[in-house]
C-alpha cells in the first residue's frame, strides 16, 4: 500500500497543474444554469482547450484519439480540474464517458472516424436514450421499438432522464428489435442524429428547479442502419462493454465539491454561532471522517483498476455509502441556515459579513435527493452487493421469458 | 500511488488468519467466558513468536521491523477471530516493556481519569496482566497491577473481557513522556480500529452465511430484500471502515500524504460505528435465535462496545475532528 504519487504521476500533475493556472483564469463566467445554449458553448469551448492542450479524452484509448492515462493519471487529472475549479465535463459528459467508448470499442472504423474526432473537439454534444418512462431500474425492460425498412429502422417510442437533450447533436439510443418479451436479447444500439423529423423534447422541470433533464418522443423515426453500433440485438452486451471503462473516478469531483462544501459549512456554523454546540461540531467531524474514507476509497478503487482493468465491488460500494453521506452533509448545512435556509436565494447575513451561501446550499441539498436514485438507485446498489458480492439469492426474475444469463446485468441510466 | 495491498501484505494476512483459525477457534475462545482470566498465556506467546507483538519494533531492537500498513492487516485479523485479552496494549508496549515483545508478559493499558471523575476507574484483564501501562497528557506510567485496590465485576458485559473497578491509581513509574502518550493513543486509536473492522467483517459473514441457509415463507430469508438489504448495508460499513483505516496506518507510516491523526481518528470513528452497527444487524438477521447465548452474535456485538470506550468515544473522536476542520 503506497499513497505516494511517483515521479512520473508528479509530473503530469505539475504539467496540468501549470497549464490549468494559466487557462481556468480566462474562461469567463459560467453561464446560468437556465442557460442551455450558454452551456453548451461554454462546455464545448472547454473541450476544445482540452483538446488543444491534449487533454482530451485523458481516458480514452490512444487508438481511439485518447490520451491513454493509466487511471492514477486519470485520478490526478480529475482532482487537479475540481481543485482549479475547471468546468467539469457538462454537456460532454455523454460523448466521452459513455458513447464515445461505446463506439471505440464496438463501432466500425467509420463510425470511429466520422464521431470520435467530433467528440474530442467539443464539436458533437451527445445525450443518452436508454430509460424509458416504464423501463427504469429495469431497463431490459425498454419498448421503444425499431422496425426495419430497407437499410433504415423506423423508431417508435419514448425515452426519459435525457440529460442535455436540448443541446445535443447525438443520442446514443437504445431501441427494441426483438421480441415483445426478448428483454436482453432484442435489444439494439443506434446513433440518433437529433435533427431527424419525428424527434421531439419535451424538457423536465426537477424539484430543484431545473431542466436538467428532458424526455424525447420518438414518432416513426427514420434511422439508417449505418448507425447501428454494434450487432442487431446485440445492444444490451454493447451498452455492457461500455460501462467497463468505469476506472473509480466517477465521482472525484463529486467528492471534491462535497470537502468544499464541509468547509463552507463549518463556516456558516462559525458565523451563526452554532459551532459552539458540540453536536455540531460532530456531525461535521462525522462527515470529514466519512470523505476522507471516501477519498481513500477512491484510491483504493483506481489502485485495484490500476492493476486488474477494473475498480472491482468498490464502485458499488463508494456510490451507496458517499451518496448517503452527500445527502447528510446537505440536510446538516441546510439546518445551520436556519429559517434563511427556506430562501433558495443568498441572504445577507446580520453579522456584517456579506451573504449567507443559501443558494448553494438549498441547490445541493434538493441536487443530492438524485444521488440516490440516478445511476442505479440505492435500493438496486444494496441488490448488486447482496447478490453479487455477498452471493445471497437472487431477485425472482420476470414470469416471461425464463431466466437468461443476460439476467446478471443490469444498469439504469 | 498505488493503494492496494503488496502480496506480502495479503499473505501475511493470510498467515494471521490461518494461524487465528488453527489457534484460536471461536470454540475454544468461548470456553473462557465468563473466566477472570481468558488470556490464554501459551496461545499469547504464539502470537508472540508469529510477530504480533513487535511487528513494528526495528529490527536492531529484534523486532520484526515492518509498520502500521501490515499491524492494521493483522489487528483486523485477530478482530475478526474474537481473540481475548490487551492485544493493542501489548503491541505498543513492546521494546518497553520487558516480555511484551514476545508475548512472554501480558501488558494492559488504561488512560488515566480526569481529576474529579465521577465514573468509576473500570480496568480490563487485570488478572491476567503482568504490567498495566497508565497514559496521561503527561506521559505513560507503568504500575504493578497486584499492589491494586481492585474489586472484581462479577458481571463483565462482554463475557470475554473481565473488569475491575479500582479504587484508586498509584502514580506508577514512568516509562514515556508526553510524546509518547500523544503517538500512542493516535496509534492506539488506529490499531483498536483495526480489531473493530475485523469484528465488522466477521459479523456481516456470519449474518450472510445464516441468511443463506435459514428458510421461511419456502426460501432462504437472504433472498428477501428486508434481509438482502441489511447484509449489504454491513459489507458497506466494514468496507468503508477498512479502507480508512488501512489509509490511516499509510498515512502514519508516509505523512507527506495526508495528515496522520486526523486519519486515524476518522478510522476509529468509523470502524466503531461499523462494528456496533453491524453488531446489532448481526442479531437482527438471526432474529430470535440472534438473541441467544448460543448464537456468537453478541458476542462481537459486545466487544464492539468494549473496544468503542477505547482509545476515545465516539463523541470525542467525532468533536475533535469537528475541531480539526476550524483550525
Amino acid at each position: 500500500m503506497d499513497l505516494r504519487y511517483s515521479e512520473p504521476e508528479e509530473a503530469f500533475r505539475a504539467d496540468l497543474r501549470a497549464w490549468l493556472a494559466k487557462t481556468v483564469p480566462h474562461l469567463g463566467p459560467k453561464p446560468a444554469h437556465t442557460d442551455w445554449p450558454g452551456r453548451r458553448a461554454y462546455d464545448t469551448h472547454w473541450q476544445g482547450l482540452l483538446f488543444d492542450a491534449g487533454y482530451a479524452g485523458v481516458d480514452w484509448p490512444v487508438e481511439g484519439g485518447g490520451r491513454g492515462a493509466s487511471p492514477v493519471e486519470q485520478l490526478i487529472f480529475h482532482e487537479e480540474l475540481a481543485r482549479a475549479h475547471a468546468p467539469y465535463v457538462g454537456v460532454n459528459f455523454v460523448g466521452l464517458l459513455h458513447a464515445g467508448q461505446t463506439i471505440i470499442a464496438e463501432g466500425t472504423s467509420e463510425q470511429r472516424q466520422r464521431y470520435l474526432p467530433r467528440i474530442l473537439k467539443g464539436e458533437d454534444v451527445w445525450c443518452q436514450g436508454f430509460s424509458e418512462p416504464d423501463a427504469g431500474s429495469d431497463l431490459a425492460s425498454l419498448r421503444t421499438r425499431a422496425v426495419r425498412d430497407g437499410d433504415e429502422y423506423v423508431v417508435t417510442g419514448s425515452k426519459i432522464w435525457t440529460s442535455h437533450a436540448e443541446v445535443a447533436d447525438q443520442c446514443e439510443l437504445l431501441v427494441r428489435t426483438g421480441s415483445e418479451d426478448s428483454r436482453h436479447r432484442g435489444i439494439t444500439w443506434l446513433i440518433l442524429p437529433m435533427d431527424t423529423p419525428g424527434v421531439e423534447i419535451r424538457p423536465l422541470r426537477t424539484i430543484a428547479d431545473h431542466t436538467d433533464f428532458a424526455e424525447l418522443f420518438l414518432n416513426e423515426v427514420r434511422i439508417p442502419v449505418a448507425n447501428r453500433v454494434g450487432e442487431e440485438n446485440d445492444g444490451w452486451r454493447v451498452t455492457m462493454v461500455t460501462l467497463s471503462f468505469e476506472r473509480g473516478t466517477a465521482f472525484v469531483s463529486d467528492l471534491l465539491e462535497a470537502f468544499e462544501l464541509l468547509t463552507a459549512t463549518v463556516e456558516t456554523a462559525r458565523r451563526t454561532g452554532a459551532w459552539a454546540d458540540p453536536g455540531v461540531r460532530r456531525q461535521a467531524g462525522h462527515l470529514r471522517a466519512e470523505l476522507d474514507a471516501l477519498w481513500a476509497l477512491t484510491k483504493r478503487n483506481v489502485s485495484q483498476a490500476a492493476r486488474t482493468g477494473a475498480p472491482g465491488i468498490g464502485g458499488t460500494v463508494f456510490k451507496l455509502a458517499y451518496t448517503e453521506a452527500r445527502q447528510r452533509l446537505g440536510e446538516f448545512s441546510l439546518t445551520l441556515l436556519g429559517r434563511a435556509g427556506l430562501a433558495a436565494q443568498n441572504v445577507e447575513g446580520l453579522d456584517g459579513l456579506g451573504d449567507l451561501p443559501a443558494e448553494m446550499m438549498v441547490d445541493d441539498w434538493l441536487r443530492g435527493i438524485s444521488l440516490t436514485i440516478a445511476a442505479g438507485t440505492s435500493q438496486i446498489q444494496r441488490n448488486i452487493v447482496g447478490e453479487r458480492i455477498l452471493g445471497l439469492p437472487r431477485e425472482p426474475s420476470p414470469p416471461v421469458p425464463a431466466k437468461t444469463p443476460g439476467d446478471d446485468a443490469r444498469v439504469a441510466s | 500511488m498505488d493503494f492496494e495491498l503488496t502480496e506480502f501484505q495479503t499473505d501475511l494476512a493470510e498467515g494471521v488468519r490461518r494461524l487465528c483459525e488453527g489457534r484460536f477457534p471461536l470454540e475454544s475462545v468461548r470456553t473462557a467466558e465468563g473466566s477472570e482470566q481468558v488470556v490464554d498465556k501459551k496461545g499469547w506467546r504464539e502470537l508472540g513468536d508469529a510477530g504480533v507483538f513487535n511487528l513494528c519494533l526495528a529490527e536492531s531492537a529484534g523486532g520484526v521491523g515492518l509498520g502500521l500498513p501490515e499491524a492494521v492487516l493483522v489487528f483486523e485479523e485477530l478482530g475478526r477471530a474474537l481473540v481475548p485479552g490487551p492485544l493493542v496494549a501489548s503491541h505498543l508496549a513492546a521494546g518497553l516493556i520487558d516480555g511484551a515483545a514476545d508475548g512472554a508478559a501480558v501488558v494492559g493499558l488504561i488512560q488515566r481519569p480526569p481529576p474529579g471523575a465521577t465514573i468509576p476507574l473500570v480496568v480490563e484483564h487485570l488478572s491476567d496482566l503482568d504490567t498495566l501501562l497508565v497514559l496521561s497528557d503527561q506521559g505513560v506510567a507503568a504500575v504493578d497491577p497486584s499492589t491494586l485496590d481492585a474489586t472484581v465485576v462479577h458481571r463483565p458485559m462482554d463475557p470475554l473481557t473481565p473488569l475491575w473497578i479500582v479504587a484508586a491509581l498509584p502514580d506508577g513509574t514512568e516509562v514515556g513522556g508526553s510524546d509518547l502518550s500523544a503517538r500512542w493513543r493516535r496509534d492506539g486509536a488506529l490499531l483498536t480500529a483495526a480489531l473493530q473492522v475485523g469484528l465488522a467483517g466477521w459479523s456481516t459473514d456470519l449474518a450472510t452465511a445464516y441468511a443463506k441457509t435459514r428458510t421461511q415463507f419456502g426460501r432462504v430469508i437472504g433472498g428477501f430484500q428486508a434481509v438482502k438489504h441489511i447484509c449489504a448495508d454491513m459489507l458497506v460499513r466494514a468496507e468503508v471502515a477498512r479502507v480508512a483505516v488501512q489509509a490511516a496506518a499509510v498515512t502514519i507510516a508516509q505523512p507527506d500524504v495526508g495528515d496522520p491523526q486526523a486519519a486515524s481518528l476518522g478510522a476509529k470513528l468509523l470502524a466503531d460505528e461499523a462494528a456496533l452497527a453491524n453488531g446489532k444487524s448481526c442479531i437482527q438477521v438471526h432474529g430470535g435465535m440472534g438473541f441467544t447465548w448460543e448464537v456468537p452474535a453478541h458476542l462481537a456485538f459486545k466487544r464492539a462496545r468494549v473496544l468503542a470506550t477505547q482509545f476515545g468515544t465516539d463523541d470525542e473522536l467525532a468533536e475533535w475532528l469537528g475541531d480539526s476542520l476550524a483550525r
